[in-house]
């Protein structure tokens, strides 16, 4: 809602020196969202003023035509004599008031204008048209006054070219605020001044002979107003301070007709629609459309209508979308195209918010009218704007007003809510007393009863018929509480009971972050968004379980209309993007959630809300949503240590994500297990799979050179991607102290082949299990291939600590230990001792 | 050696003579005083501490004199072999410390290369603002609730107190996921707020209760500067008997002056929002221009845009309309809740002037963030 200031101080006195921003800022502290204070023609200075044009000359030889004119600008150029000034619009005749803006004046832009030669004449000045003045672009030409302006007045004045406008963003519970009425109540309350209400006006009372109107469907409209005009003057304009009004609005000028029925939405709140009478065939009747119907709204659209929606109908059928737009059929016609309107029926009536909501998203069509009819309008106000269009049409296109008034009422009865007298207090925390309480309520136009009795502490309070959104006594409070300002709340601290801190969970959540930044890693975040590219690009076969997505009605994109079942795509998106921007050396990770379609697909209920739903219930909802299990992946690509002066680096590699995925799992506290497997989009040699028992919580590898280069990845780019849930499920267990033997140590190598298929993960854990309690750590130091170890085979050199609690080792012992710990070997692995 | 003799005069004996024990005693001290290195000082021990040096074979001499001469010769023997111990001792000791000064000047290093061996790795400052954010209210006894990011509409919408066609539910550009049948009726979205997780909790356990939900949110707002359409909220509740404004405000406060610091101006500025009543967006004083920037195009305010404040979140007390449908009495038990975005925070108090600079993942971004902020 655009708010000039001048228009404002129409309705409330408000101090003379007060700047647009001082009441913006009132405004906003009593809950107004002032967006911006816009300054028109701030730095436009005089002399502009009302001239005559005297004489006209045309002067030939040029590529356009220019004219030399005299005008009488009265006393205002200091000699009364008649301005020389050179024009090129030739919109005006002699005799003509136009606006003139003389040397020394300073037009916006800035532009300063002086006396100067041109087209071999003196021009003193210029005859300005509304662009040169900032009034909008909407026409080149000159202004036209009317007549009866003198030479040598003010036109800065007169044209009102100086002004703030405040741009208020209206929140949904304040549709009274879409009219200056609103807006200016608000101000009053704020200055503590009073208001003069527009809506306050005389209005004959309904009768038996105004329009027909029928409505059929009192629910969706439970007021119509109609009211008629006869003999407007099709072709008179919209004079100049509703135009300014209008247009510093944000509303574009149209005719006279349809510029009334603007500016009275804008002053009161009510939306207005205008027929041309003498195209509405027979009675007007309000109704639900019929299936099949249609309707040419006015901006030229054939629309099909719904059976949802409330329509205004003649004889003809839908003439109207009830308080989204009317139709084409009965439109104000302009003098301009033949013969213009003028018999005009006004129209105002309040329709139920929701059906015009819904109509209007039905039909993308958001109109001024919408917009306020689905905040909520006064239903009490279609009188008083049906009064005043009726006027305006009478006083400016010199109508008649009918005697005939129609008005439909469905019975509203007035609500009365029962408030404690010091709820506010209690929301607030603080101590307002009866008396303040009862003040503010009545200054947003409620009724208060009760508060004269000598200690009743029950308010009866009835809000004005402009609020909707006052239904409860907390909306009642919240009233008080704003007015009387939220910087004069104290400030306090609530008495927090000890609370239980972090849990396990999340503990471990910050454990991993930052376990894998302290390895190296960045963090990055990304859209969960995917689509069939992502996943083809990942090597998925048709049927693989990651391809059954969470899909959106409403992509940002149809290229990504699925929520990811894996981390992968973003995370490896950043790494090309990061790649892309010359970062070679790349270790990233993201935690985040993925999203798994339940087995069966259900749709969430839509619980009752006055009540607490049941169990079952709830369950339902849950049913109803996906698994949303939380995961972390990581990404590496080039070298995972660098080169340097100190010597060779070493390239990122499937080890790295294996060993990522056990810095994690050392931050949850378990033990991983790897085994060899094959899936997307891993290399089917070099992959993974990551087990804390028995259980597979996820994968780790070097990528598909397939994957890779689909995705243009740097050659052995690894990932890993792991299930945070299923970690923190077994990672609580409590540590207990190791015994720490302080004997010495007995250390023993051996060296094994075995196949090549064999993995080293077995028979190190076959060596474990044979080398019994003794063993303290094991460590594989060397692995190699080639014709030392065999065709087909591979050495494994492991070193074998051995150590007792309670005595010092004899070689004999630790021999014996060594001994059966490569038997179990041999008969698990078919492990041969190298050299035997 | 010469045979025991028992009319053996010391004096006889050329070598026991008190003269030769001497020179024998200065050559080696002039010996080991002229050895320059460690290895000559070896050899100058070598040749006169050694078995074949002059004092050793002196002193060999000793065992066949009379007995009544043997202590005369020891205690001369004795006393230059002592000399010459400790010239040989002392310049031992000189001469390593010369050497060691020498090897640790040979072995020094430019300390000043750069080192960059291992990887550095960061946490995204968003994660690490949300912790610190976390920490403040879980250092006032409050605990941290998630919950889904795919969410009932239900608990989304209906159960804050935004009805099917309430004006709110437009204002928020939901992303609505589709239902079995391909339709739009799912009942299910990408929550456009984590106040759903406050209603899980309502739903889940008894009042007092004290959360802060962290998490991600959805809006189908387009990626630019000062927009993505997948954010982070945190959104704090409270709900006990007695609470009110003025615990908001009190704890808003705290907040602000523990995550960005004191000395700032507060607004409170009403507003609505349907889950609150009374609602309030909180405005802080631009921490650049402290307002100066206001009306003064001399002096404008990127930060602020010349507002003067800067937008931290809403707020409000909640509504009981909430409270009733969470099942929570609320003749009995009131709430506050707010919620703050968490990447305009960032974006005021770390400078970051483009918010696509959060959701691209570049490394460069994220780094100098470290593990904490
Ligand atoms: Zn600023």
């Amino acid at each position: 809602m655009r708010v000039p200031l001048s228009w404002l101080r129409e309705y409330v006195d408000l101090p003379a020196g007060e700047t647009g921003r001082d009441v913006a800022a009132r405004l906003v502290r009593a809950g107004l969202e002032v967006e911006t204070v816009e300054q028109l023609n701030a730095d436009l200075k005089g002399p502009l003023v009302v001239g005559q044009v005297l004489s006209i000359e045309e002067l030939s030889g040029f590529k356009k035509p220019i004219r030399h004119c005299f005008v009488n600008v009265g006393d205002a150029n200091g000699t009364g004599e008649p301005q020389e000034i050179v024009c090129g619009a030739t919109n005006f005749a002699v005799g003509d008031k136009v606006v003139v803006v003389l040397p020394g004046a300073v037009l916006p832009g800035p532009f300063p204008i002086a006396a100067r030669q041109t087209y071999g004449q003196t021009s003193a000045g210029m005859i300005c048209s509304a662009r040169e003045l900032g009034m909008g672009d909407d026409h080149n030409g000159i202004i036209v006054l009317e007549s009866h302006h003198e030479p040598g007045t003010d036109a800065i004045e007169l044209l009102q070219l100086v002004d703030e406008v405040l741009d208020i963003a209206v929140t949904p519970d304040r549709g009274y605020c879409l009219s200056m009425r609103g807006v200016a109540r608000e101000a009053a309350a704020a200055y503590g001044l009073p208001l003069a209400d527009p809506a306050l006006l005389d209005v004959p009372p309904a009768n038996s002979y105004g329009y027909p109107v029928k409505v059929a469907d009192p629910v969706g409209c439970d007021r119509f107003v109609a009211r008629t005009v006869t003999g407007v003057n099709p072709a008179a304009q919209s004079p100049i301070w509703l135009q300014r009004r209008l247009q510093k609005s944000g509303i574009r000028p149209i005719s006279l007709t349809v510029d009334i029925t603007n500016y009275v939405m804008l002053e009161v709140g009510q939306p207005l629609h205008a027929y041309d009478r003498n195209r509405v065939d027979g009675p007007i009747q309000v109704r639900r459309a019929q299936d099949g119907e249609t309707i040419t709204t006015l901006d030229g659209v054939q629309r099909k209508l719904a059976a949802e929606d409330l329509v205004i109908c003649d004889n003809t059928g839908p003439i109207g979308i009830a308080g989204v737009m009317g139709g084409a059929s009965t439109e104000i016609l302009d003098a301009a195209a033949g013969p213009g309107t003028t018999e005009v029926i006004i129209e105002a009536a309040h329709f139920e918010a929701v059906t015009v909501a819904r109509a209007a998203k039905r039909h993308k069509l958001p109109s001024e009218a919408s917009k306020r009819f689905e905040r909520g309008v006064d239903p009490e106000a279609a009188r008083a704007a049906a009064q005043r269009a009726v006027d305006l049409l009478v006083l400016i296109a010199g109508g008649t007003a009918e005697a005939g008034v129609t008005d439909i009422a469905a019975p509203h009865p007035l609500r009365t809510i029962a408030i404690d007298a010091d709820l506010p207090d209690r929301v607030a925390g603080t101590e307002y007393g009866r008396e303040t309480v009862t003040r503010r309520l009545q200054e947003v136009g409620c009724t208060v009863a009760g508060a004269d009795i000598a200690g009743a502490d029950i308010l009866q309070v009835t809000p004005p018929t402009w609020r909707p959104d006052l239904t409860d006594p907390y909306d009642l409070a919240e009233e008080v509480i704003r007015l009387e300002g939220y910087d004069n709340v104290p400030a306090r601290m609530p008495t927090v009971p000890p609370g239980r801190g972090l849990t396990e969970a999340q503990r471990f959540h910050r454990r991993t972050g930052v376990a894998l930044a302290g390895a190296g890693y960045v963090e990055v975040n990304n859209y969960p968004f995917v689509g069939e590219a992502a996943l083809d690009a990942l090597g998925f076969e048709k049927d693989d379980e990651r391809r059954r997505t969470v899909k959106l009605v409403n992509p940002l994109s149809d290229e990504e209309p699925a929520l990811r079942t894996t981390l992968l795509p973003g995370l490896l998106g950043a790494l090309r993007r990061n790649i892309g921007r010359g970062n070679t050396d790349l270790a990233i990770f993201e935690t985040g959630t993925v999203f798994l379609p339940k087995e069966e697909l259900k749709v969430a209920p839509r619980l009752p809300v006055d009540r607490r739903p049941t169990a079952e219930q709830l369950a339902s909802l849950d049913a109803a949503l996906p698994d949303q299990p939380r995961r972390v992946a990581v990404a590496l690509a080039g070298e995972r240590l660098p080169s340097g002066w100190w010597g060779k680096g070493a390239g990122a590699g499937w080890a790295d994500a294996v060993e990522a995925a056990r810095t994690v799992a050392r931050a949850a506290g378990v033990e991983l297990t790897v085994r060899q497997v094959q899936r997307a989009p891993w290399h089917p040699g070099r992959c993974a799979e990551l087990l804390v028992g028995e259980r597979v919580v996820g994968y780790a590898g070097e990528l598909h050179p397939r994957v890779i280069k689909a995705l243009h990845l740097p050659e052995r780019t690894s990932a890993m991607e792991l299930d945070l849930d299923l970690l923190v499920a077994d990672g609580t267990q409590r540590v207990s102290g190791p015994a720490v033997s302080s004997y010495p140590v007995a250390t023993q190598d051996v060296a094994l082949i075995v196949d090549s298929a064999v993995p080293a993960a077995e028979v190190e854990a076959a060596l474990r299990d044979g080398a019994g309690e003794l063993l303290e750590a094991i460590r594989l130091f060397d692995v190699f291939t080639g014709e030392q170890a065999g065709e087909g085979k591979k050495s494994l050199a492991y070193t074998l600590r051995f150590r007792a609690t309670d005595r010092t080792l004899t070689a004999d012992e630790a021999s014996a230990a060594r001994e059966t710990a490569v038997a179990a070997a041999t008969a698990r692995t078919g492990a041969v001792l190298r050299g035997a | 050696m010469s045979a025991p003799n028992k009319s053996y005069d010391p004096v006889e004996v050329e070598a026991l003579k008190p003269e030769e024990v001497e020179r024998a005693r200065d050559e080696a001290v002039a010996a080991f005083a002229a050895a320059g290195t460690l290895d000559e000082l070896k050899q100058a021990k070598v040749a006169h501490t050694g078995d074949r040096s002059a004092l050793s074979l002196a002193n060999r001499e000793i065992g066949a004199l009379p007995p009544q001469a043997k202590a005369a010769a020891g205690k001369l023997i004795g006393q230059a072999r002592g000399a010459v111990n400790k010239a040989l001792a002392k310049r031992q000791v000189e001469l390593e410390a010369e050497r060691d000064a020498r090897v640790l000047v040979e072995e020094a290093v430019d300390v000043t290369l750069p080192y960059d061996r291992t990887p550095r790795g960061a946490r995204h400052p968003l994660t690490t603002l949300a912790e610190r954010i976390e920490d403040t209210f879980v250092a006032m006894g409050y605990e941290v609730a998630e919950g889904p990011e795919v969410e009932a509409e239900w608990l989304n919408f209906d159960a804050l107190n935004l009805g099917e066609d309430h004006p709110a539910r437009s204002m928020q550009d939901t992303f609505f996921v589709q239902a079995p049948d391909g339709s739009a009726d799912s009942g299910v979205v990408l929550r456009t707020q984590t106040s759903p997780v406050q209603a899980r909790t309502l739903l889940d356990r008894e009042p007092p209760v004290y959360v802060v939900c962290p998490g991600r949110v959805y809006r189908t707002d387009e990626l630019d500067a000062t927009h993505t359409p997948v954010f982070r909220q945190v959104e704090g509740l409270a709900v006990d008997e007695g609470i009110t404004f003025a615990d908001l405000k009190g704890t808003i406060e705290l907040l602000v002056s523990k995550l960005i610091g004191d000395g700032l101006e507060l607004r409170w500025r009403p507003s609505y929002f349907p889950f609150t009543e009374p609602s309030a967006e909180i405005d802080l004083q631009c921490f650049v221009c402290r307002g100066e920037s206001v009306g003064n195009p001399d002096r404008p305010c990127r930060t602020c845009s010349s507002e003067g404040w800067i937008e931290l979140g809403g707020c409000g007390v909640v509504n009981p309309r909430v409270l009733v449908a969470c099942g929570v009495d609320p003749s009995r038990y009131s709430g506050f809740a707010f919620g703050l975005g968490l990447e305009r925070i960032l974006m005021n108090r770390h400078n970051v002037a483009d918010m696509r600079d959060m959701v691209e993942g570049d490394v460069r971004f994220t780094l100098p963030f470290g593990m904490e902020i």
